[in-house]
């Protein structure tokens, strides 16, 4: 659709909803790793953290475009794809804190969180985990109709599990979009270093994957590529391939305070953030300043909330709550 | 009662569970048109076709890290890794990701996959293509250890494992798929129980798969020294029937665990641990007879003594044991 950037033209009714709802939800995402780094250094939450901030456009982008029965599986960096496929904020929060109340009642952690009622599959604290996970779920997903998605980064590119999953999913034609989200360091290592020809849209490509780049911190493209990927999937079948260009704005973990960046590149991205540009966007369809403040107050208000509940949880009790090692 | 020779009962375990779930996939290298490179599954794929027998690529991150993924969002994998000392490459799948899904999700959902793969000593194949990989899984909570010893015993615990709701690694001794045996009566056994093959007063001797062969033809040669020796097939190595193994050695008081892995580190060693700390009281003497502390060799001269005969195991318990004929 032409947009008239001098002038604002509101989009159908529907895609502004998308937008609006898209927004919330990045708006969400940030709100969540913002507090969780704030609890963090109240030793509220434990071990570590993988923060997901600057990257928000991508998993919201993309859950836009699923239905609730398709399956995700994302990384160790994955509170984003579980609050963008809907997992409960509180619950979330909970886990991290290691409460009875978090998602995985405490078992899981940060890095592992699984919530199959949201069609979560994982997150995997091992890079390329993901990928194949999201492939066997193609395998069930073929059966229903459903998509299953792999949210990676770009260090997971130069895995054995991403080079031997694009392959399988393509000869054995599952139903499986794969997104890289390139935000361009694996740890604390620049990706183009690491990365022979440092072109990873190239590199699906090579396997026959209906592969596309797009600017990952606009929700807008990001959720184009993604309804147009799902949509070819779901009408011929076989994988499909995104590389969302973003930016972690953070360092990889909580001990990582990001000194090997290039001087001026943060701030660069930062003049690129995922929600002031879907601010501008939302501004330029016509929508007031006062009805994006009256989201950014639901959202920090449904944060805080989330956190007292977390809080406020009890921790889980070996005793009360015994393990079984096997499923009956 | 009728009788079924080892390969065949693979075949037929698969084919009736194929048969009686929807659910049930299997897929492997080569194990579809050509029927396995043991030959074990011809047929299958001409039966129920390429939806659910299935010939992958050479890739066993992808195999098990799928197979993975796909039972945990509905389907009942059974995948076959074709040695396995291949085994060390899909690792990441079956330790950190099937093995611990039930805890972590906190029971969200269960992994039921099954995992056959060709073990053992015995055929020539060198370093690289005869170790028994169960002390590399034996320590993982969360997975089931199924190793058979004869054609029967292979159907019914097969069968069991495909409706096992856990992840199960199904051992195939290789020296064992031409064997014949009489077939069950009972459609399937329990996963976790041991079988008294051999009642004996003097010793116990503790075996799986190939082992249990040599086991009672070493009770056959002790019976003609008047030695009576009891034999063991502990039939699951995970969960290990430890309760079988210290009702008999209350009656006999010596127990030798067979094994052809090395001594340290292994199901033997750690047997006569267990064994020693539960029932300490009743034992006289406890040993493991095991394989040795280099890989395993390849020319006929070197790897013949590197594992366990009759001999050895009928000498071993007349020396090392100290069993005396009448000694109860």
């Amino acid at each position: 659709m032409a947009r008239n950037s001098t002038q604002a033209v509101a989009p159908p009714a529907a895609e502004l909803e998308r937008w609006l709802t898209g927004y919330e939800r990045m708006l969400l995402l940030r709100g969540f790793e913002e507090a969780m780094q704030t609890q963090f250094m109240r030793g509220e939450v434990h071990g570590t953290v993988h923060l997901y901030i600057g990257q928000e456009a991508v998993s919201s982008g993309v859950s836009l475009a699923l239905r609730p029965e398709d399956w995700v599986a994302a990384t160790y960096r994955g509170h984003g794809a579980a609050l963008a496929r809907g997992v409960d904020p509180a619950g979330l929060a909970a886990e991290l804190m290691g409460r009875v109340t978090g998602t995985c009642g405490g078992r899981a952690g940060s890095m592992n969180v699984i919530d199959l009622a949201h069609g979560l599959i994982g997150c995997f604290g091992i890079i390329g985990g993901s990928a194949a996970a999201a492939t066997g779920a193609g395998l069930s997903a073929k059966r229903t109709g459903a998509v299953a998605v792999a949210f990676f980064g770009d260090g997971s590119t130069n895995h054995g599990y991403f080079h031997e999953c694009l392959n399988f999913a393509k000869v054995h034609d599952l139903p499986v979009l794969f997104v890289c989200e390139n935000n361009l360091y694996g740890e604390f290592t620049p990706m183009a270093q690491v990365t022979a020809g440092a072109d990873i849209t190239a590199r699906a490509s090579a396997y026959d994957i209906p592969s596309e780049r797009v600017d990952g911190n606009d929700l807008r493209a990001v959720h184009a590529a993604a309804a147009a990927a799902v949509e070819r999937i779901r009408t011929d079948g076989g994988p499909a391939f995104i590389e969302a260009m973003t930016y972690r704005q953070v360092g990889h973990s909580k001990s990582d305070p990001g000194a090997y960046r290039p001087e001026g590149e943060l701030e660069r991205w930062l003049e690129r953030d995922p929600l002031k540009i879907a601010r501008e966007q939302l501004a330029a369809d016509g929508v007031s300043s006062e009805q994006i403040e009256a989201i950014d107050a639901r959202v920090a208000a449904q944060m805080e909330e989330a956190i007292e509940q977390a809080l406020a949880a009890p921790y889980p009790d070996p005793v009360a709550q015994p393990a079984t090692e096997y499923a009956a | 009662m009728s009788t079924l020779d080892f390969r065949t009962a693979i075949r037929d375990a698969l084919a009736e569970e194929l048969e009686r779930d929807e659910r049930v996939i299997f897929y492997g290298e080569d194990v579809a048109v050509a029927g396995g490179v043991f030959k074990a599954t011809p047929g299958l794929f001409e039966r129920f076709g390429a939806d659910r027998v299935f010939d992958t690529p050479i890739s066993e991150l992808a195999l098990a890290g799928s197979a993975f993924g796909a039972a945990v969002t509905g389907l009942r994998p059974v995948i076959e890794i074709m040695f396995g000392d291949f085994l060390m490459l899909p690792m990441d799948a079956l330790v950190n990701q099937a093995a611990k899904y039930w805890y972590i999700s906190n029971e969200q959902a269960s992994v039921p996959l099954v995992v056959r793969s060709a073990v053992g000593g015995g055929g020539r194949f060198g370093a690289i293509h005869s170790q028994d990989p169960t002390s590399w899984f034996l320590g993982v909570p969360g997975i089931k250890i199924v190793a058979p010893s004869t054609p029967g015993d292979a159907k019914a615990l097969l069968k069991a494992s495909i409706r096992d709701n856990n992840p199960v690694l199904f051992l195939e001794h290789k020296r064992l798929y031409s064997t014949k045996g009489e077939t069950l009566e009972q459609e399937l056994l329990p996963l976790g129980k041991a079988n008294v093959v051999r009642e004996g007063t003097d010793v116990t001797i503790v075996a799986v798969m190939k082992g249990v062969h040599d086991a009672l033809a070493a009770a056959d040669l002790l019976a003609g020294d008047g030695i009576s020796a009891e034999v063991i097939d502990l039939r699951t190595l995970r969960p290990l029937d430890l309760d079988t193994v210290v009702r008999s050695i209350e009656k006999t008081n010596r127990l030798l665990a067979i094994e052809e892995g090395p001594v340290l580190g292994g199901w033997a060693s750690n047997l006569v641990g267990l064994a020693s700390a539960e029932a300490l009281e009743h034992l006289d003497d406890a040993f493991a007879l095991t394989g040795g502390d280099t890989p395993i060799p390849y020319s006929p001269t070197l790897e013949d003594p590197f594992f366990a005969s009759a001999e050895r195991i009928a000498e071993t318990v007349r020396t090392r044991i100290g069993v005396a004929a009448g000694a109860s």
